[in-house]
Order: structure tokens, then sequence, then C-alpha cells
């Protein structure tokens, strides 16, 4: 059953507005994947952070943070008041997420390129403990560019990290610079099991999440819309890092 | 030293059940005994510099101990980023252990010289440097240190010191007292300065660790306010420490080291040493100039 996410999507316009920060398209084209992630996939307990058996998840693409944000806060991992905070001095919370700083946060990202191998890296270790924790992590396809994410894609495929999942937000921003082409297929040459998924549709994300390889790592493509759900914003690079004005913010809230 | 790491490595691996080694295809044939004996935690990881320090700040996170090694340009300048923000920014720990330190490698040309990595690691907050200057020396220091929660940058050479000194992770050695000037050694360059410094009445401090800094040893012999720095790579990496312990004393600062210019000449790094004036000749001749000045 899809749940309507209207309502995280305000709160992130909300928020960007007032702070005059964060990525607004970028959120939106996650947060479908975010949702199902926190609400039917992953083994975390929002009150015992450190359990070892917890399963991973890691935001590579950082400046997608306030997704991640508002998910954790409808989960219960942080409180709904600090999300007035974001971006200013003292906050927890900033435009790329810290692990030091906030609860649920596993890796300190925003420099793109980094997720994959520290996502390798926790799979490898959880495999040499013999556990049985899964890890997830989502990248761009912009940061699909970066040759440390095919560094680290030889690396899973080598080790036979079956308990690694990489989500690629397929939401074509990188088009404009560098064609990035058929990931499923780049991903299977690198010895990966790899599918593909309409990233907005919660029952879809659910199945392709839900497989687990038995000896491969598992690549999901997921086609996405950046700024999904405000058509002013959806696939417009102008809103990329772009705050909306008081009246903008009217428009958006009553769409 | 690179022996003494694969000695000190097989001996901790049977030890520490956390550690976990990463080569970047290099060393191999040494570690065949480590690889056969734990082959869950001995990876010949690949050429892949990059992703091999993010992979080993995952492994990190589940308090593993990852140790990489691999030739210094490629460990530090390569992965220069994944070093600061997978390891120093998250505060996670790990060993980054190099060989071919400046121009070791002379015959192999600039693409394996690395005589800036101690300048630029030390513009990581959290960093920690150590230039062991003999194998007996690296060892202990890895000993001291590999266990210790931060990132700790080990840089071997193919040079060794002739005596092993007793060292002390984040402490220098007072090797003698003088009242002239006080010259400092780094690592390797203590036997040349040794020889240098036997007929002066100078101080001679010895350092190890280049991060975290030793400031009190400097400050508590300093009489003379008379120093000169002798480094074995791109000089004056330490000179902003230095400066720093030793304010508002008055100071005259000379500093002896890698030239910052590319060393395009090949065969054997003590052709080099000569050709750039690490000599025991010229490290007198810039003592006399220190205590003339």
């Amino acid at each position: 059953m899809s749940i309507n996410l209207h309502n995280l999507k305000k709160k992130i316009i909300k928020i960007c507005t007032n702070a005059k920060e964060g990525h607004i398209p970028s959120a939106l084209s996650i947060l479908d994947i975010v949702w199902v992630l926190y609400d039917k996939i992953l083994k975390i307990d929002s009150q015992n952070l450190e359990d070892p058996s917890r399963d991973y998840f890691i935001l590579s693409k950082g400046h997608a943070s306030l997704a991640l944000y508002v998910v954790l806060i409808e989960k219960g991992f942080l409180n709904d008041e600090i999300l007035e905070n974001f971006g200013k001095f003292n906050s927890i919370l900033g435009g790329h997420p810290s692990r030091n700083k906030v609860p649920g946060v596993e890796a300190s990202t925003g420099s793109l390129g980094h997720g994959l191998p520290i996502a390798v890296g926790l799979a490898l270790g959880l495999k040499i403990k013999q556990m049985n924790n899964r890890v997830f992590v989502m990248v761009g396809d912009g940061e699909a560019n970066e040759g440390t994410v095919w560094e680290a894609a030889l690396l899973a495929a080598h080790h036979k990290l079956s308990n690694l999942c990489c989500i690629v937000d397929y939401n074509h921003s990188t088009d404009r610079a560098l064609l990035v082409g058929d990931l499923v297929s780049k991903f299977q040459s690198f010895g990966w099991e790899a599918l593909t998924v309409d990233g907005h549709n919660q029952e879809e994300i659910l199945k392709v999440l839900s497989v687990r390889p038995s000896s491969k790592p598992l690549a999901i493509v997921a086609e996405t819309i950046k700024g999904k759900g405000f058509k002013i914003m959806e696939n417009n690079p102008a809103w990329h890092h772009k705050f909306p004005t008081e009246e903008e913010l009217k428009i958006l809230l009553e769409e | 030293m690179r022996k003494q790491f694969v000695v000190t490595l097989e001996s901790l691996l049977s030890e520490d059940k956390r550690i976990t080694l990463l080569l970047g295809d290099i060393g191999v044939f040494g570690f065949h005994q480590a690889f056969e004996k734990y082959p869950e935690r001995v990876y010949n990881i690949g050429i892949l510099e990059q992703a091999t320090i993010g992979l080993a700040s995952g492994l990190a996170m589940l308090d593993l101990i990852p140790v990489v090694h691999t030739i210094a340009p490629f460990l530090v300048e390569r992965s220069f980023e994944q070093l600061k923000i997978d390891f120093a920014y998250q505060k996670l720990g790990g060993n980054f252990i190099s060989v071919g330190a400046s121009y070791d490698y002379a015959a192999l040309g600039c693409t394996h010289h690395c005589p800036g990595d101690v300048g630029i690691l030390k513009t990581i907050p959290g960093m920690e440097i150590i230039t062991p200057g003999t194998d007996k020396e690296f060892d202990s220091l890895f000993r001291q240190c590999y266990a210790n929660g931060k990132p700790t940058y080990f840089r071997l050479s193919e040079k060794n010191n002739t005596e092993s000194s007793e060292v002390h992770f984040g402490k220098a050695n007072v090797i003698k007292k003088g009242t002239k000037a006080t010259v400092i050694a780094i690592g390797t360059m203590l036997d040349l300065v040794l020889e240098a410094t036997k007929d002066f009445d100078v101080t001679l401090l010895y350092y190890t660790t280049l991060a975290p800094f030793d400031s009190q040893t400097l400050k508590e012999n300093s009489e003379s306010g008379r120093i000169l720095l002798c480094e074995p790579y791109y000089s004056g990496a330490l000179s902003s420490n230095i400066v720093k312990a030793l304010f508002p004393q008055k100071i005259i600062f000379d500093t002896l080291g890698v030239p910052c210019e590319f060393m395009e000449n090949y065969g054997k790094a003590e052709e080099h040493d000569k050709y750039i004036g690490l000599t025991v000749e010229n490290i007198k001749l810039r003592i006399k100039q220190l205590v003339y000045a």
C-alpha cells in the first residue's frame, strides 16, 4: 500500500524556504525510495542505533539530505523541532549529513563518489564478521560519473558482496553534462545483479528492495523525476539549489 | 623497513583479530604466509587506491582495524580526499603505510616520488604522521598506535639510520644537549645530522612523530633561539609548528630539506641527496651560518 508523502514534501519545501539552504528537487527525487527503505526494509531500531545487527543505509548523494531528515523524523530517530534549525550555525542538520551529529546517519557524505566504497567496506566487514546484515547505499546518476563508483563496483562483485544493494537515483540530471547510458547493463557487465524500477512507485520499490541475490551485489536503477510532485520544479535544473520566495512557496503548497 | 612491516604485521595479525590488511597489489609475495593463514583478513585489493581508502573506512565503522599499504604518491596524493573525509572527518581509525619515501624510487621517475606527503597530510585535522628512522622504531611506533582509533600515516623509507632510539609516540628525543643552536632531525635524517653535529656545541632533537607535534620538548631545548630544521621531504613542512611552539621567543630559523621542484633525474636516491645538498658537509655549513648569523 502506497503512502502519500505530501506532508513530508511540504515540510521539505517549507524548511528550505526558511533556511535558504538545501537541494529540494534532489530530495523529492529520492523521497519515495527512502521512505520505503525505512518503513519496510531496513532492520534498524531507532532506540538502539548502535545495534551491531542493524541494517545500514548510506545516502551517498548527501545533498538530498532533507529527504533523509524528514524520514528519520517521521520514524522517530529525530525530534521534529530540530528541523527548524536546519542549516543554522549550531544545528546538527546541515546541507549534507554528518554521522557524528545526526542520530541514524551512518556516513558523512557530500563529496560525491564516497558512499559506495564505504558501503563496500561495510559489506565486506560484515562478511568478515560472518554477520547477515544488509547494506544499502544510494548514489545519483551524476555521481555515477565518479570513477570511485566503478572502482567500488568492481570490488563488490569480486568479493561477492550479496549483502550490498546500491540504489541509483536515475533522475537524469547528468544528461546535460555526461551521459551515463544504460546503467542496468553497466552494473551487469561489472558482475552485479541489476534491476530497474519506477522510483516513485512504492509497491514496486518494495518488491525490488526485497530481492537478495545469493552471490552477487544488487544494483537497483530507479527511474525518478527530479523535483517530483511540483510541476514548476520537475526536471527544471534552475531549481537544483534554489529556494522558493514566499510567493512561490504559496503556489507550491497549493499544488 | 618494508621487511619489518611484514614481520610486525604477521605478528599482530595473529594477536589481534580486528586487523585487516589491504595491499594495493604491492608487497604481495612478502605477505604470502599471511594470505594463507588469514585469508579473511588479508587482501590484495587491487590498484584502486581511492575506493580502497573508502572501503577501509567502512571496515573501521565495524570496529575492524584497517591497514592499507601501497606506494606513497598513490596512498597519499591520489587518495587525499578519502583520507580527509572518510577517515579524519568521520573520526575513524586506520593505518596507512607507505613505501617509496620522497625519491627512494629515484630511477622510476617523478610519478613515483612523493616528497609532498608530510606537508599535505598536515592539512588534515587529526591525521597522525609518523616517520620512523629504523625497522625497530617502526615496529615500536606501530604497536603503540595502530589501535588508537585515529587515522595514522607511517612513512616507510628505503633508508635506515644506523642505530635505533627508544621512541615514544608524540614525543621527541633529546639526542644531545649544547648551547649554540638546536638542530632538529626528522626520521631518516638522523644519521647525517648526527655526523654533521658531532663537532658542534649544539642541541640535537630527533622527531619520529610529526603530528601531533611535540612542542614541549622543543620549547625546553631551544635556549639559543637558533634553530635548524632538517627534513627528508619538501623542506619546511614543520615550520609553522616550530614558530608557533617558540612564540614569543625571538628565533633565527633555517630549514634544510627537499626543494619544491620535480627531480627529473633518475639514478639512486643518494645521488639526489648530493644534488640537492642533503649531505653532512651542507648541514655543517648551515649550522655554521646559523651559529654566526
